[in-house]
């Protein structure tokens, strides 16, 4: 299944919806090119909607972990929201917990980005 | 054993087909499918579609499907990336022994070959940001037994095994020792 990201505004926060498999080839570099993007227009602020995840492989670790670090290289954040049992304990095992900020409400999620 | 063969390439109908013929010929104690793949991504899916079918056929549950899918894909990506360098002129060589305790699976690149001891940790704290690196730790979180060797190529094969559901050793829940809270064994 392939991954479809959808983009919208709330607020000063880009959320980002997935849908699909985030593994090696056309996933990861949807996600890479959707964050790269988002990135250059300034939107660095991002939280990443996975509810619609469910399968993401070593490829796609590495892609959220480059988004990760792509974005806040340029003074964002980017926080997961609504992981899917199966994401949820990939993260877990890779400890990447420790790295992510995961949320499992939207307006929550929201409220806890810093923007000035 | 009653070995059969099947040549795939590239990723079509018409060769999955050919497989389902050949396992369905396979001798009742140990069932052996050998596949020899191109060094390109759709390898990775067309290997992992096999393996689960192979698996949910042996009666594995969805979880430990999952796993074993899991493995395989991560198998075939390192084989892909990190054995044959993506060079096309290389192949993949994938192996799954289905005996009446356990499937095992071979991934075989025709690289250089690694030493397990010498792949970074993962869990590492310096490696947490790496953007590479997870897939040995997978495998062997995700399998109950898993090594590399030298292969005949010259280049890593991959070992890795899972216990049949109901075979001596194997959770009765359906979770094998590799499970989600699962370490590997040894310091990846």
């Amino acid at each position: 299944m392939a991954l479809h990201l959808t983009p919208r505004d709330s607020g000063a926060i880009t959320v980002v919806d997935a849908s699909g498999r985030i593994t090696l080839g056309d996933g990861s570099a949807n996600l890479r090119k959707t964050i790269r993007q988002l990135v250059e227009e300034a939107h660095t602020n991002i939280l990443l909607n996975l509810a619609d995840v469910d399968y993401i492989d070593s490829s796609g670790i590495g892609e959220l972990v480059s988004a990760y670090t792509a974005v806040r290289s340029k003074g964002g954040e980017l926080k997961l929201l609504h992981l899917t049992k199966k994401v949820h304990d990939l993260l877990q095992i890779t400890k990447l917990f420790t790295v992510f900020e995961v949320f499992s409400d939207e307006p929550a999620a929201v409220r806890s980005f810093q923007v000035t | 054993m009653t070995a059969a063969r099947a040549v795939c390439y590239p990723y079509n109908a018409t060769k999955i087909a050919q497989i389902r013929v050949a396992t369905s010929w396979m001798a009742e104690e140990t069932k052996h499918l050998q596949v020899t793949l191109e060094t390109q991504v759709e390898s990775v899916n067309l290997a992992e579609e096999m393996c689960l079918r192979l698996a949910e056929a042996a009666g594995f549950g969805e979880d430990e499907c999952y796993r074993i899918g899991m493995s395989v894909r991560e198998g075939v990506i390192n084989a892909f990336h990190y054995g044959n360098k993506e060079k096309p002129e290389k192949k993949i060589h994938l192996a799954v022994d289905l005996t009446p305790e356990k499937m095992i699976i071979h991934v075989t690149d025709e690289g250089a070959g690694f030493i397990l001891k010498d792949v970074p940790d993962p869990l590492a704290e310096e490696n947490l940001l790496s953007t590479s690196g997870r897939g040995i730790f997978l495998m062997r979180a995700f399998m109950d037994e898993f090594d590399v060797v030298k292969a005949q190529t010259g280049g890593a094969e991959i070992v890795m095994s899972k216990r049949l559901p109901g075979a001596d050793g194997a959770p009765s829940n359906g979770h094998g020792s590799g499970g989600h809270d699962a370490a590997p064994r040894q310091g990846a």
